[in-house]
């Protein structure tokens, strides 16, 4: 069920979700988070989608802001969306007008109560995430580096520059898999790392992370070398034993080979952006992990632009 | 259930990609192939096969995963990656992906035989040999018996001879079991001899489904992780609990194995009683396998059977009738089941638990086929208020309040207490809040059997009962059981009805009525 509203306010869109609730027949709710969604017209659709999809994971009121140009007279619209298959309650908002610039203002009487709040970026995020008003409401704050619509390199620079507790980047959650696989490849072979590769497509915010990571967990230095893609195509890691070796040419299956062990296939696909989401929203206390290797990252540029200079 | 414990699985404080922090890298099982015995079977094919297609598509098992299949068919490995590949298709609970497929299907083999058959385990011992070579399973394997308990001594003797159960440095083979454990306290000693001979107990898991499920691990963070629940989870608040375990449907195809068994021995000796072990046990230390153990039989070992059997326990046989609009038989009319049979389709038990927390609060446990509807639920029923400021009229439709836990289907919670009617009178009705399981998390939680395999692979105990709670289950059933089979046949109950008069009467003398689930 689509509920249209023009000229409207927080007030009366909320009001108008408890009686769409009512009207469905289950007035109680079982959401667990608040999810906003600032976004430009052009990708409202995509995202929204991807939010209603990581929301049959994880129950939530997605709140999508669009905001127009701010001349002209205060416009509040608002599209709701409530049952029909979908988890959650669904509000998309146009803001044009002054209030465009005061969207904190109509989202923070929509938050449901006590449950956390969480903010996603799909494309174009704030320098400092924290610091946007919107940013401020939530408790995590998802940006996304390479989907920035430009500069995906200077982007995750950025980024990791104005980090703060609840930030993370779709970039990182991309690399868990690839994570996974190469803390198991460890746990089989638990000879000390000498040395470590990252191939990637040139512009690869995620295969910067996974170098980053890599070179903070095993003290190492990481080399990073262009392919052609798709994403991340290797990771190799050099032991006295031999290599380990993790090569994904066509972004699906890889082929995982280690000292003295025939090579084996195994599944290692690029997702979807709504399993991202859904990634992110099972835990929403800061990761530390992503701050360590925020911070590595952040050493090896500066070491970079140092040598450089 | 933290703190992997022994096992092959190497110490994550040595791996420095590791971290206790970073809670996005899945468990992941290390190098391992697993063996499953009686392949064919439903169980293998309905839940084992998509249990393991499932861990793979959710990235937790390793590269180089090897399933072998034993049974007594001409199959070559094709013909068992089709059979498997058509299980997964159907009952798989993730999406079938291509390259999950691929990455699976290179593991898999196939060894015909018989279990008495010494040419065939010889073949298994050099398929295992091969898949460590060819696959790199680094001589770890996991052995599931999902066979009939009579085969047992059988397929363990077979494999102490073949030398597949040999551990050697570094590597492991375990063995898993499926209820029943036993039919009675006897045969499961004599069963636990076989296996335990041959395996040491660390490497013996027992599967009870039950607990794999994500609402029974649940009550334990319900109970343990919160503080509305604990200071009432006593005798001065608690008036009794209910836990039922119930199903719609008859014994289907399960006459051979059923008849002679009956409810009590099918369920109410693993599932209930482990169920009312988490509900009753007193906080653990911590959630190690070791802690929890000590508490569940420290509660199992407290807990009483009623002075009177005849008194305080119930049982019933379906009989021809109308269940959910369909005709269907009597028990003794199905298939393969004699006419005198004497096997109850439905047990219920009035047990208490002799401690300080639970003294004289009794539970009721039930269990039967071809009941109102399926449903397995623990009802923790509270006493009512000490005095009510109300007229009588005005509670008149006050019950008790309760705790639902919801263990399948419809997952969830649901805590019910007296509201105010809307109205200018006053008046008071019971109200029902829910928490339902799938609402607020995960749409498709894993399935009971995708933890536990995993979690036999990464050699963690926590959720499989141990050889002692076994013994102590049937040390409480067994005198019921024997009762029984002195007094004649169970009294018949209509199907698709909750049972006999006589279940009701039992708790009618407690003042007490079931709960209609």
């Amino acid at each position: 069920m689509t509920i249209t509203l023009t000229d409207t306010d927080a007030s009366a869109i909320a009001s108008e979700l408890l009686l769409a609730r009512r009207r469905a027949g289950s007035p109680s709710m079982g959401m667990v988070l608040t999810l906003v969604v600032d976004v430009a017209e052009a990708e409202a659709d995509d995202a929204m989608r991807a939010a209603a999809a990581a929301s049959t994971e994880h129950p939530a009121r997605v709140l999508g802001v669009i905001r127009g140009s701010v001349r002209g007279t205060d416009r509040i619209a608002a599209e709701i969306r409530i049952g029909s298959g979908a988890t959650g309650e669904t509000v998309l908002l146009r803001l044009g007008g002054e209030v465009a610039e005061h969207a904190e203002s109509v989202v923070l009487p929509l938050l449901l109560p006590d449950s956390p709040v969480v903010i996603w970026w799909p494309t174009k995020s704030p320098d400092d995430p924290v610091a946007d008003p919107l940013g401020s409401l939530a408790q995590r704050r998802i940006t996304d580096a390479a989907a920035a619509p430009r500069g995906k390199a200077a982007a995750l620079w950025t980024q990791c520059e104005h980090y703060a507790d609840g930030n993370t980047d779709l970039a990182w959650t991309r690399i868990t898999g690839w994570r996974a696989l190469l803390a198991a490849a460890l746990d089989q072979f638990p000879a000390k790392v000498t040395a470590g590769q990252v191939s990637a497509e040139r512009v690869s915010p995620s295969a910067d992370l996974l170098g980053a990571w890599l070179a903070d967990r095993l003290k190492i230095d990481v080399d990073r070398t262009t392919s052609r893609g798709p994403g991340i195509t290797s990771v190799s890691l050099s032991t006295r034993d031999g290599e380990i070796a993790i090569n994904r040419p066509d972004g699906r299956l890889a082929l995982f080979s280690g000292p003295g062990q025939p090579d084996r296939p195994v599944a290692l696909k690029r997702r979807e952006t709504a399993e991202l989401l859904a990634e992110e929203l099972r835990r929403l206390d800061p990761d530390d992990i992503y701050e360590a290797t925020v911070k590595s990252l952040l050493r090896i540029h500066k070491r970079a632009a140092e040598s450089r200079a | 259930m933290t703190a992997p414990s022994t096992g092959s699985r190497s110490n994550p404080a040595r791996n420095p990609l590791r971290d206790p922090q970073d809670r996005r890298l899945p468990r992941l099982a290390g190098p391992c192939g697993l063996v499953i015995f009686g392949v064919t079977g439903d169980l293998a094919r309905k839940k084992l096969m998509p249990a393991v297609y499932d861990l793979a598509n959710r990235g937790l098992l390793p590269p180089g995963f090897a399933l072998v299949g034993f049974a007594r068919r001409d199959w070559a490995n094709q013909d068992f990656a089709r059979i498997v590949h058509d299980a997964v298709k159907e009952h798989a609970r993730t999406p079938f992906r291509e390259e999950v497929w691929d990455q699976l299907c290179e593991g898999f083999r196939f060894v015909s035989g018989d279990f008495a058959d010494d040419a065939a385990f010889d073949r298994l011992r050099q398929v295992i040999a091969e898949l460590d070579d060819v696959r790199g399973t680094r001589a770890n394997h996991a052995f599931y018996l999902s066979i009939p308990p009579r085969f047992f001594p059988d397929v363990v003797g077979q494999l102490k001879e073949h030398g597949l159960a040999e551990q050697h440095d570094g590597s492991w083979r375990r063995v898993v079991v499926e209820k029943p454990f036993g039919s009675d306290l006897e045969s499961a000693r004599r069963l636990n001899a076989v296996v335990s001979e041959v395996f040491p107990p660390e490497s013996v898991f027992r599967i009870d489904h039950y607990l794999g499920k994500e609402t029974v691990q649940n009550i334990l963070a319900m109970r343990f992780a919160n503080s509305m629940f604990e200071p009432v989870w006593n005798s001065n608040y608690v008036d009794s609990v209910q836990i039922t375990m119930a199903e719609d449907i008859g014994i289907g195809g399960r006459a051979g194995y059923y008849d002679g068994i009956g409810a009590a021995r099918d369920v109410i000796q693993n599932h209930l009683l482990q169920l009312m072990a988490l509900i009753a046990m007193e906080e653990p230390t911590s959630f190690d396998a070791q802690s929890l153990r000590i508490e569940k039989q420290k509660v199992l070992a407290a807990i009483e059977r009623p002075r009177r059997l005849d008194l305080g326990t119930a049982r019933g046989q379906y009989a021809a009738g109308w269940a959910g609009g369909v005709k269907v038989q009597g028990y003794t009319e199905e298939e393969d089941i004699p006419d005198d049979s004497r096997t109850e389709t439905y047990a219920a038990l009035r047990l208490t638990v002799a401690t300080r927390r639970w003294a004289g609060v009794p539970f009721y446990l039930r269990a039967g086929k071809r009941l109102g509807r399926r449903v397995t639920e623990v009802a923790v029923i509270f006493k009512r208020a000490p005095h009510l400021p109300f007229t009588e009229t005005a509670t008149e439709e006050l019950g008790h309040n309760a705790l639902v836990i919801r263990v399948q289907p419809d997952e969830g919670v649901t805590l019910r207490f007296g509201s105010k009617v809307p109205g200018t009178a006053m008046e008071i009705r019971d109200v029902n809040m829910d928490f339902a399981y799938g609402g607020s998390f995960v749409e498709s939680s894993p399935e009971a059997y995708e933890r536990l395999i995993l979690d036999v692979l990464l050699g963690e105990p926590p959720l499989f009962p141990q050889y002692q709670e076994v013994e102590l289950s049937w040390q409480i059933l067994d005198p019921i059981v024997e009762y029984w089979a002195r007094k004649g046949r169970p009294e018949p109950y209509p199907a698709g009805t909750w049972g006999p008069e006589s279940a009701d009467r039992m708790l009618g003398r407690d003042g007490r009525a079931w709960r209609r689930s």
